[in-house]
C-alpha cells in the first residue's frame, strides 16, 4: 500500500528540500512554516503488463471487445501519442509499443490488411525515425515505416478532412486517413489529468483551423485549471469536438497510466522525500550535484536529455473514450493528488530541465514560461495554490537559448513579439495569424523538424490564466534580461526573491512549495 | 595665420590606428591618427572663379573617421594630396563676392572638385553632367583631391579659412540655421543615392546602418520616392527612435536582422555550415550605409534580382557570391551630382525630424574630444558632431550651435591649440 500525498510544514528539524532548476538542482532551506506538497508514493507497477493489455482489449469498457470490431476489408488506423509524453521518455519498451503490438496481432488474426499508424503530433514537430522507433518498437517500425507509419501533417490539405462544426461553431478538421477509417484505435499515455480522453483525437490529429477554437487566450483564461477537466473550458471544447467526430468515425481508446518513478537509478533520490534519504542517497546526491555543477554545458545537457524513466505501468484501460478516461483520471489522481487546505500568498516552484516540447531539444525561455505559468501553476483542482494577487517564485536559470531547428518561430516570437508586448490578448490579435500562416514556418513544420509557427503563441496562452491571477512573478537564478523580456523579475537567492515579493504580499506571507517533479496535483480545499 | 587641423602622411600612425580593436577606437584613435593642430597660412585662391571663405560649422563625416582610424581603402590614396585639412561638410561665410552672392553670404559647399574647378577642359563625365564622376580629380590647377577636405590646396572645413570655386557654392536661406545647413552635404549624398535607383511605388527597402548616412537616406527615401516599407537595421536605441521619426516602418537590431527581415518580407532563411545565413526572399532594395560589414549583410538580405545600393564608403572585402547567384544589381552612389541634388538637400534640411541632429559642436582646440565623441556617437545617442572653428569655448549643445547662424565670433581661445 503506497502512502498518500503529504503536506509538510517546515520546522527546525526539516532538512533542506530539493529544488529543480533547469539542468541542475539544489537543496534549499525554506523559511519556517513553509508548506511543502509531496505527491503520494510511487504506486507499484503492474507485474503482467502484457496480460493487462490483453485483458483490457478483450474486456473493454463501454464497447465490444476489440476483436469484434476488426474484420477483413476494413480500414484500421492506430494513432499514438508523440514524444511529448511521457516526461522523461519511458525506458524501452514503451508501453505504447506493447499495446500497438497486441492490437496489430488481433488485426492480423481478423484479416485486416489496411492498417496505418499515425503519430498524434498535431502542431508539434515531426518525430525523427529514431524517436518513432523508440515509441513503437523495432518490430512495428520495420514493418510499417515509412509508408504506413508516419507523423500527422496538420498542413497537408490533401490529408485533412472537415467533419463539420460543433454547436458552438467550432471547426472539426482532422487527419483524413483517420477520419475515413472504419476504426481508430488511439493509444495514449496519461501523464497528467489534462491529457487523454476527448483531447486525444480532437487535438492530436487536428489542424490549426480546428485547434484555434480551444488553444486561445479566452479559453485558457477560463480553464481553471486545465488539469481539472470539469472546470476547464478547453476540455469542454474537446468534448464537443469529440462528440462530433464520433458521429463520423468510431474511436476505440486505450489509455495507460504510469507511476511516479521518473528518474533512473543514479538519480532515484530525486523521487524520494528528503528526510528519508539513506546515506547512499546522500552520497549519490553529492556526487551527482558536484558532477553536474562542474560538467561542461554540452555534456550536462546530454546526460539530462538522455535520461529514460523506469516507469511502472499502473493501469491500462480500453473501450469507449468517456468511460475509459473516467477510469484513467481516477488512476492519475491516485498517483498524483494531494489534498491541500487553503491558498497561500506565495507559491514556489522548481522548474526542471524538461517540458513536453523540448524532448531531445533545448528549453528556451518561452518554454520555461509555459512550464511555470502554464503546466505547473495549473497543477491544481478547485482553486490555485496561490491566492489571487499573490506571488510566484520560480527557480530556473532561464537562459536565452533556442534550438534553431526545432523552435524557429520561437526565436522570432522572442525577438519580435515579446519586445513589443507580453499581453496574451494583444499578442493573439496582432501576431497569431501572421505566424500561423507564415509559409516558411509551414515549410519547416512539414519538411524539417520544427514546431508549427503558431506553437509559441500557444505556450504564451498557456500562462494566460496565471498572468491574470498573479500579482508578481520572480525567478531565482534567472538571467535578468531574459526574465525582464518575459515580464518577470529576477532574484539571486530565495531571500532576495521573498524580499522582492514583500512589495506584493507583505512581509510575513504564507508560503507553499510544490515539490515536483515527480508529478503532484494539488487538490486545494 | 589661421588655426587648422591637418591630416599628414604617417604610415606608422595610420597602421597603428587601423589595428585598434573596435572598443578602443573612441579612446585611442584621436591619439594615434595622423592629425595635428597647426597655425598655417590661409590657402590662396588657385585661380579665377575661386573665393575665400570663413568656416562657420564643419561636420565630422564617417569617411573622416574612417580616415583617422586607418580604415580607408588604399584605392583612394592617389586621389588625395597631403597634408590636407579635412572637412567637406561645410557651412561658411563668403569673404569675397561670388557672382550674385556678396561677401558675408552664408553658403554650403558641394565638395566635389571637378573639371570646372580645376580649370581643365571638361572630361566626358563632366560634359554629361556627372561632375561627381570626374576623370580629372588628379589634374588641373589644384593638387589631387577627390573633394574639398582631401586636397592640399583648398583647405577644408576643419580650419578657420578655406577656398572654394564659385561653382561649388550654394546659398543658405536666411531661415535655415547653420546647424541644419551643415547637414546639406550628407543630405545631398542621400538625395543622390535615392536618385541613382528606380524606386517603384511600394518597393520594400532595407537600410543597413543608422548613422548620419543611414538616417538621412531614410528621410530622402520617404520624401523623394514612393517607397513602401522601409526597414532600418540599427544597433542603438537612439538610432532606432530617430529612424522611426524619419519614416522607417520597422527597425531591427543587427543581431536579429536576418530573422527580423524574413518575418517582414517573407521567404526563408538559409544557414550555411560556415558563415552567416541569408534569405531566399528578402527586400527589393537594400541600401548599405555603414561603410563596413553592412555590405555583406546587404547582399544576404536582398531578394533575387534586387538592388544593393552602396551609400557608405566601402572599407572591407566582401563575399560577392550572392551577387552572382542571385543576379543582384550593385549600384554605387558617390557624393552628389550638383545643383539639383544640393537644392533638394537644402530643402530637406529644414525637416522637423532633423531637430537635434547636430547636438555637439566643438572648437578645433578640442579636436580629440570631438573625434572621440564622433567615434562613439551611436552609443552616446548623438548623430552628427561638428567643429565651429571660429569658436574657442568648449563643446556646445544644439541650442548654442543654433546661435552660430551667421554670427560667428572671431575671438578665439587658442590656449593649448598648437601641438
Amino acid at each position: 500500500m503506497s502512502r498518500p500525498g503529504l503536506v509538510l510544514e517546515v520546522d527546525e528539524r526539516t532538512p533542506p528540500i530539493l529544488v529543480h532548476e533547469g539542468e541542475g538542482f539544489r537543496l534549499e532551506r525554506f523559511p519556517l512554516g513553509t508548506r511543502v506538497i509531496y505527491p503520494p508514493d510511487s504506486l507499484p507497477g503492474l507485474r503482467d503488463v502484457t496480460g493487462r493489455i490483453r485483458d483490457a482489449l478483450l474486456h473493454p469498457l463501454g464497447s465490444e471487445p476489440l476483436p469484434e470490431l476488426l474484420h477483413s476489408g476494413m480500414r484500421l488506423t492506430i494513432v499514438f501519442d508523440d514524444l511529448s509524453l511521457p516526461l522523461p521518455p519511458m525506458r524501452a519498451p514503451d508501453v505504447r509499443q506493447r499495446v500497438i503490438e497486441q492490437v496489430l496481432e488481433m488485426a492480423a488474426s481478423a484479416g485486416v490488411d489496411d492498417v496505418e499508424l499515425i503519430a498524434g503530433n498535431a502542431l508539434h514537430r515531426r518525430m525523427t525515425p529514431a524517436e518513432i522507433k523508440h515509441i513503437v518498437g523495432e518490430r512495428v517500425f520495420d514493418s510499417f515505416w515509412p509508408d504506413k507509419l508516419r507523423n500527422h501533417d496538420a498542413e497537408d490539405p490533401e490529408d485533412l478532412k472537415s467533419l463539420g462544426q460543433t454547436r458552438h461553431g467550432e471547426d472539426v478538421e482532422i487527419n483524413r486517413r483517420a477520419a475515413e477509417s472504419d476504426l481508430i484505435v488511439y493509444v495514449n499515455i496519461n501523464l497528467v489529468a489534462m491529457n487523454g480522453g476527448a483531447k486525444s483525437v480532437a487535438v492530436g490529429l487536428a489542424s490549426y483551423k480546428s485547434l484555434r477554437h480551444h488553444h486561445n487566450v479566452h479559453t485558457l483564461r477560463h480553464s481553471r485549471s486545465f488539469n481539472d477537466p470539469p472546470n476547464s473550458a478547453m476540455h469542454h471544447s474537446y468534448d464537443r469536438m469529440h462528440a462530433l467526430l464520433s458521429e463520423s468515425v468510431r474511436v476505440f481508446h486505450v489509455e495507460c497510466t504510469l507511476n511516479n518513478d521518473q528518474f533512473p537509478s543514479p538519480f532515484e533520490f530525486l523521487n524520494k522525500r528528503e528526510w528519508e534519504w539513506t546515506l547512499k542517497d546522500q552520497a549519490k546526491f553529492l556526487a551527482a550535484k558536484r558532477a553536474n555543477d562542474v560538467a561542461p554545458a554540452g555534456a550536462r545537457h546530454r546526460v539530462w536529455q538522455g535520461m529514460r524513466a523506469p516507469y511502472g505501468v499502473t493501469g491500462v484501460t480500453a473501450g469507449a473514450t468517456d468511460v475509459v478516461h473516467e477510469r484513467t483520471l481516477a488512476a492519475v489522481h491516485r498517483q498524483q493528488l494531494t489534498e491541500v487546505h487553503g491558498q497561500s500568498d506565495v507559491l514556489m516552484l522548481g522548474l526542471p530541465y524538461l517540458c513536453p516540447y523540448n524532448v531531445n531539444s533545448v528549453m528556451n525561455p518561452i518554454l520555461v514560461y509555459s512550464l511555470g505559468l502554464g503546466y505547473y501553476f495549473n497543477m491544481y483542482r478547485n482553486k490555485p495554490l496561490v491566492r489571487e494577487g499573490g506571488a510566484l517564485i520560480m527557480y530556473h536559470p532561464m537562459k536565452s537559448e533556442f534550438h534553431p531547428l526545432h523552435h524557429p518561430s520561437y526565436i522570432d516570437f522572442y525577438e519580435e513579439v515579446l519586445t513589443q508586448t507580453t499581453d496574451p490578448a494583444t499578442i493573439e490579435t496582432k501576431f497569431e495569424e501572421q505566424y500561423a500562416t507564415d509559409p516558411w514556418y509551414v515549410h519547416l513544420y512539414r519538411n524539417s523538424y520544427a514546431y508549427h509557427g503558431v506553437h509559441p503563441f500557444y505556450m504564451w496562452y498557456w500562462g494566460a490564466h496565471a498572468r491574470a491571477h498573479l500579482g508578481d512573478v520572480i525567478c531565482v537564478g534567472a538571467d535578468r534580461r531574459v526574465a525582464a523580456r518575459l515580464g518577470f523579475r529576477a532574484a539571486s537567492t530565495l531571500a532576495d526573491a521573498l524580499e522582492m515579493a514583500g512589495e506584493t504580499v507583505g512581509r510575513s506571507p504564507s508560503l507553499t512549495y510544490l515539490h515536483t517533479p515527480p508529478m503532484t496535483l494539488a487538490d486545494v480545499r | 595665420m589661421i588655426l587648422a587641423l591637418e591630416y599628414h602622411r604617417s604610415p606608422a600612425r595610420y597602421l597603428a590606428a587601423a589595428r585598434l580593436p573596435g572598443r578602443l577606437r573612441p579612446a585611442a584613435v584621436p591619439s594615434l591618427a595622423p592629425l595635428r593642430l597647426s597655425h598655417r597660412q590661409p590657402p590662396g585662391k588657385p585661380g579665377p572663379g575661386w573665393v575665400r571663405l570663413r568656416t562657420v560649422l564643419s561636420g565630422i563625416c564617417g569617411s573622416d573617421l574612417a580616415m583617422a582610424a586607418g580604415k580607408v581603402s588604399p584605392y583612394l590614396g592617389p586621389l588625395t594630396s597631403m597634408p590636407f585639412v579635412p572637412g567637406h561638410e561645410v557651412v561658411a561665410e563668403l569673404l569675397d563676392d561670388a557672382g550674385d552672392m556678396p561677401a558675408g553670404t552664408r553658403v554650403v559647399i558641394d565638395p566635389v572638385l571637378p573639371c570646372r574647378a580645376r580649370g581643365t577642359g571638361p572630361c566626358e563625365p563632366c560634359a554629361s553632367g556627372h561632375a561627381n564622376r570626374c576623370d580629372h580629380v588628379n589634374a588641373g590647377r589644384i593638387s589631387s583631391g577627390l573633394q574639398t577636405g582631401f586636397c592640399a590646396d583648398t583647405g577644408g572645413g576643419w580650419s578657420e579659412r578655406l577656398v572654394a570655386h564659385t561653382s561649388q557654392l550654394h546659398r543658405v536661406p536666411e531661415s535655415l540655421p547653420s546647424e541644419r545647413a551643415v547637414l546639406s552635404e550628407p543630405l545631398a549624398c542621400a538625395v543622390r543615392s535615392v536618385r541613382r535607383i528606380d524606386v517603384p511605388r511600394g518597393t520594400s527597402i532595407v537600410v543597413v546602418g543608422a548613422g548620419t548616412v543611414g538616417l538621412l537616406t531614410v528621410l530622402a527615401l520617404r520624401e523623394l520616392t514612393p517607397a513602401g516599407p522601409i526597414t532600418v537595421i540599427a544597433r542603438h536605441a537612439g538610432q532606432r527612435r530617430r529612424a522611426r521619426a524619419l519614416g522607417a516602418t520597422e527597425t531591427i537590431d543587427p543581431s536579429a536582422a536576418l530573422r527580423g527581415l524574413r518575418r517582414i518580407t517573407g521567404g526563408s532563411l538559409v544557414r550555411p555550415e560556415l558563415g552567416p545565413g541569408y534569405l531566399l526572399g528578402g527586400a527589393d532594395i537594400v541600401v548599405e550605409c555603414t561603410g563596413g560589414e553592412g555590405l555583406d549583410t546587404a547582399l544576404r538580405l536582398v531578394r533575387a534580382g534586387g538592388t544593393v545600393l552602396l551609400s557608405g564608403m566601402p572599407s572591407k572585402p566582401t563575399d560577392l557570391t550572392p551577387a552572382w547567384f542571385r543576379e543582384l544589381n550593385i549600384v554605387g552612389s558617390y557624393a552628389s551630382r550638383g545643383a539639383d541634388d544640393f537644392q533638394a538637400a537644402i530643402d530637406l534640411a529644414s525637416h522637423d525630424a532633423l531637430d537635434g541632429f547636430v547636438d555637439s559642436v566643438y572648437p578645433l582646440t578640442r579636436w580629440r574630444d570631438a573625434l572621440s565623441h564622433a567615434l562613439s556617437a551611436g552609443r552616446s545617442g548623438s548623430v552628427k558632431i561638428a567643429f565651429a572653428p571660429q569658436n574657442g569655448a568648449g563643446p556646445q549643445n544644439g541650442a548654442a550651435a543654433a546661435a552660430l547662424n551667421g554670427d560667428s565670433t572671431d575671438h578665439l581661445d587658442r590656449e593649448g591649440a598648437v601641438e
